[in-house]
C-alpha cells in the first residue's frame, strides 16, 4: 500500500479506499464553532430549515476571537451566541477568558486521532497535532456539518516534511515551522495535507505550533506522525506518494523572522537585528502556552522592558494561564512590564486589547502578519519565536536571543545596555509612577514567586 | 457584458474584508460597504452586479472568513476568475453560488476596468484583447452552483450531490 496518512484517515472514514484527488463524503466527529461567525453559522442553520444541531455532545462552542467583549455590537453576539448554545443544549461551551479554541480543543481532549473535525476557524489545522484531520471552513460549510454531521472533502495530496537532529538551546519548534513555511510559501501546500515526521515524542505544545502554521502554507490540513495519542493503525505506508518532501536539520537551525507583511518572508535573525519594535505581543494558539511564557520569563525575569516599548501577555488558555501564575511566571512577567490579558485569541487578530497604532512595529509569537491583521493597515508586524519576543521586549530591537541566554548578568546588562542605545528614539516612555514600590516587586520576582501571604 | 477588477497574486481575505470591518465589528447591513476599502478604495461604490475580479496566484487566502465572500455575494459580483485558489475561499464561493473559476492566462490578458464575458460552457473569459481560457468546474461544484449554493442545494435535494 501506499497511502499518506491523509489517505489512510479519509479512507477509513468514509469507509472506501480513496486516494488523493477523490471526492469523499465524511462524517465529522466533532464541529468546533466560535464567536467570530457565530451569526453566519446560525443564518446557515435557519436557512437550511434545520432548528437542531445533528449532536449535541460533538459540538463545541467558544467565546475567544473578541473577549471579553470590546464593543455593544460584539456583546450582543455573544449575548446571542449564550442564547442559542442553551436552547440547543449543548454542553461543551468555553465562555470568554477560557481561551483560544485550539489550544482547548486539544488539551482537553476534544480531538479524537483519526477522525476529521471541521472548525470554524482557519487554524483547525491545529488538530493534527494529535493525529486528528482538522480543517477549517467557511461558516456555510460549519452550518452544514453542524446539521448533518457530514462535510465533504477532496482528498488531499500530501507534502511530507521530516525533521532531523536535536534543537540547540534558544531554538524552538516556531523557528522549525517558520523554517518550512519560508521553504514552501504561503501557497505552496495548498489543498494539501503536511505531514510531520520525526517530532511525533515533542511535547503537545509544540506539535500545534507545527500543525497550526500548516494553515500559513495554505494547507487543508497538517498532522505530526507518530504522536502518543495514536493507535497503532494511525500511521502512513511506509511506501506513500508525497507531492514533495522536505527534510529540515533541527540542528543547525538559526532563529527565525517573519518579515512583514508575508508570513514566507522569513529571514534567519542575523538578517534583521537592530530592526525596533515597539510593542511585543505573547500569545496566541501558536505560542501562548506555560512554555512559551516561561521561555520568556527566562530572559526577562528581574528585569524591565525597554522603555519605549510595551509587552502584551496573553495566555492560550485558562490551564495555560494558571499553571503560570503557579510557578511565578506570570509574577515575573507582571513584574516586567508585561500587561497580561484574559486567555483567548487577544489582539492577534485585532480586535481586543493591544490593537496597533499606524507606524507601530509589532514584533509578535502568533501566525499572521498581514497587513492590517492587528489593527491598523499601516502597522508592521514581524514574527519570531517567544525567546525572540523577550528579547525584542527588553531591548526594543530584534536580536539573537542566544548570546543572552548563554551571558553572566554582566555580560547581559551589557548586550541589553548596547541594543537599547542604538535603538532609534521612536514613541514615549510612560511615567512609571511606583518605581519604588516595584523595585521591590521586581526584586520578589527574582527569587521566584512571592512568599505565601500568612492571614 | 462586465466589468473586471483585476487584482495580483495571494491577495488575502484581510485586503476583501478587513477583520475590523467584520460584520461582528459593524454589523450585518454593512460589511459589505467596506470590501477592498484598504486595497482599493471606492470598490464597493463602483462595482455592479455581474462584474468579475480576476486574481493571480492563490486567490483568497489567509483567514476562513466567509465575509469576505458574502461581502462579493451582497455587492453582487458575478464570478471569480484566478490562476488558483485558497481552499477556503475556493469553498465558500461555491457554498453562497459564486463561481470560483481557474484560469492560467487571464491575469494576463484582462486588463483592469476590461469589459468582458465570462462563458463557463465555452471555457472562455472573453475580453477586448482576446479570449482567456477557464477550466470548467466539477460536476458536484457546478450542481451546488446552478441550485444558487449549497444552502439551497440541500434544501431541494436533502444531501450533497453523490461524488
Ligand atoms: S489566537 Fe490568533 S490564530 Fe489562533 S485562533 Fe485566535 S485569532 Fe486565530
Amino acid at each position: 500500500m501506499t497511502r499518506t496518512l491523509a489517505e489512510v484517515i479519509l479512507s477509513r472514514v468514509s469507509g472506501r479506499d480513496v486516494r488523493a484527488g477523490d471526492l469523499v463524503i465524511v462524517p465529522v466527529s466533532r464541529v468546533m464553532v466560535h464567536d467570530s461567525v457565530i451569526d453566519a453559522v446560525m443564518a446557515g442553520l435557519r436557512d437550511l430549515g434545520r432548528e437542531r444541531v445533528w449532536d449535541t455532545s460533538k459540538v463545541c462552542v467558544f467565546v475567544d476571537h473578541a473577549a471579553p467583549a470590546p464593543t455593544p455590537v460584539v456583546a450582543d453576539s455573544h449575548r446571542v451566541l449564550r442564547e442559542w448554545v442553551r436552547e440547543q443544549r449543548i454542553p461543551t461551551f468555553y465562555d470568554a477568558g477560557e481561551g483560544v479554541c485550539h489550544q482547548i480543543m486539544v488539551e482537553e481532549g476534544y480531538c479524537e486521532p483519526g477522525s476529521v473535525i471541521v472548525g470554524s476557524d482557519s487554524h483547525s489545522n491545529s488538530y493534527g497535532a494529535v493525529g486528528a484531520f482538522g480543517a477549517g471552513m467557511g461558516a456555510t460549510d460549519v452550518a452544514v456539518a453542524l446539521a448533518l454531521g457530514r462535510t465533504w472533502l477532496r482528498v488531499p495530496e500530501s507534502i511530507k516534511v521530516d525533521f532531523t537532529g536535536r534543537l540547540r538551546k534558544g531554538i524552538t519548534m516556531k523557528d522549525a515551522i517558520m523554517r518550512v513555511v519560508r521553504e514552501i510559501g504561503t501557497d505552496g501546500a495548498r489543498y494539501a495535507c503536511v505531514e510531520f515526521h520525526g517530532v511525533g515524542d515533542l511535547p503537545q505544545g509544540d506539535r500545534i505550533t507545527l500543525a497550526g502554521m500548516t494553515t500559513e502554507m495554505g494547507a487543508k490540513a497538517g498532522i505530526v506522525v507518530d504522536t502518543p495519542e495514536a493507535p497503532a493503525w494511525l500511521r502512513p505506508d511506509p511506501d506513500a506518494h508525497y507531492l514533495r518532501e522536505v527534510s529540515i536539520d533541527l540542528t543547525t537551525l538559526e532563529p527565525q523572522i517573519a518579515v512583514p507583511p508575508r508570513v514566507d518572508q522569513v529571514v534567519d535573525v542575523s538578517v534583521a537585528i537592530g530592526q525596533p519594535v515597539d510593542i511585543v505581543f505573547l500569545g496566541s494558539c501558536t505560542n501562548g502556552r506555560l512554555v512559551d511564557m516561561q521561555q520568556a520569563a527566562r530572559v526577562l525575569r528581574g528585569r524591565r522592558v525597554a522603555p519605549h516599548v510595551r509587552l502584551e501577555v496573553v495566555p492560550s488558555s485558562r490551564r495555560q494561564f494558571e499553571l503560570a501564575m503557579q510557578d511565578g511566571t506570570l509574577q515575573a512577567l507582571s513584574a516586567a512590564g508585561a500587561v497580561i490579558g484574559s486567555s483567548g485569541c487577544g489582539p492577534c487578530l485585532g480586535r481586543t486589547g493591544g490593537v496597533l497604532a499606524a507606524q507601530e512595529i509589532c514584533l509578535s509569537t502568533a501566525n499572521r502578519n498581514y497587513k492590517g491583521r492587528m489593527g491598523s493597515p499601516d502597522a508592521s508586524i514581524y514574527i519570531g519565536s517567544p525567546y525572540v519576543a523577550a528579547v525584542a521586549a527588553l531591548t526594543g530591537v530584534i536580536d539573537d536571543p542566544r548570546p543572552y541566554l548563554e551571558a553572566t548578568d554582566e555580560e547581559f546588562d551589557a548586550l541589553v545596555a548596547r541594543r537599547r542605545g542604538e535603538r532609534p528614539e521612536r514613541g514615549a516612555a510612560s511615567s512609571r509612577s511606583g518605581d519604588r514600590s516595584r523595585e521591590l516587586v521586581m526584586a520578589s520576582a527574582r527569587s521566584g514567586p512571592v512568599a505565601e501571604i500568612d492571614d | 457584458m462586465a466589468r473586471a477588477w483585476v487584482f495580483g497574486d495571494d491577495l488575502d481575505t484581510d485586503q476583501m474584508v478587513p477583520g475590523r470591518y467584520a460584520p461582528f465589528m459593524v454589523g450585518q447591513d454593512k460589511f459589505h460597504t467596506y470590501a477592498f476599502c484598504d486595497a482599493r478604495p471606492g470598490f464597493a461604490k463602483e462595482v455592479r452586479p455581474g462584474d468579475i475580479l480576476v486574481g493571480g496566484e492563490n486567490f483568497g487566502c489567509g483567514s476562513s472568513r466567509e465575509y469576505a465572500v458574502a461581502a462579493l455575494k451582497k455587492l453582487g459580483v458575478g464570478a471569480v476568475v484566478a490562476k488558483s485558489f485558497a481552499r477556503i475561499f475556493f469553498r465558500n464561493c461555491i457554498n453562497l453560488g459564486i463561481p470560483a473559476i481557474e484560469s492560467a492566462d487571464a491575469i494576463q490578458i484582462v486588463g483592469d476596468g476590461d469589459d468582458v464575458t465570462l462563458d463557463v460552457a465555452a471555457g472562455a473569459l472573453r475580453t477586448p484583447h482576446g479570449a482567456a481560457t477557464v477550466r470548467p468546474l466539477a460536476s458536484f461544484a457546478q450542481e451546488i452552483l446552478s441550485a444558487g449554493g449549497v444552502i439551497a442545494y440541500l434544501r431541494e435535494n436533502g444531501d450533497f450531490p453523490r461524488v
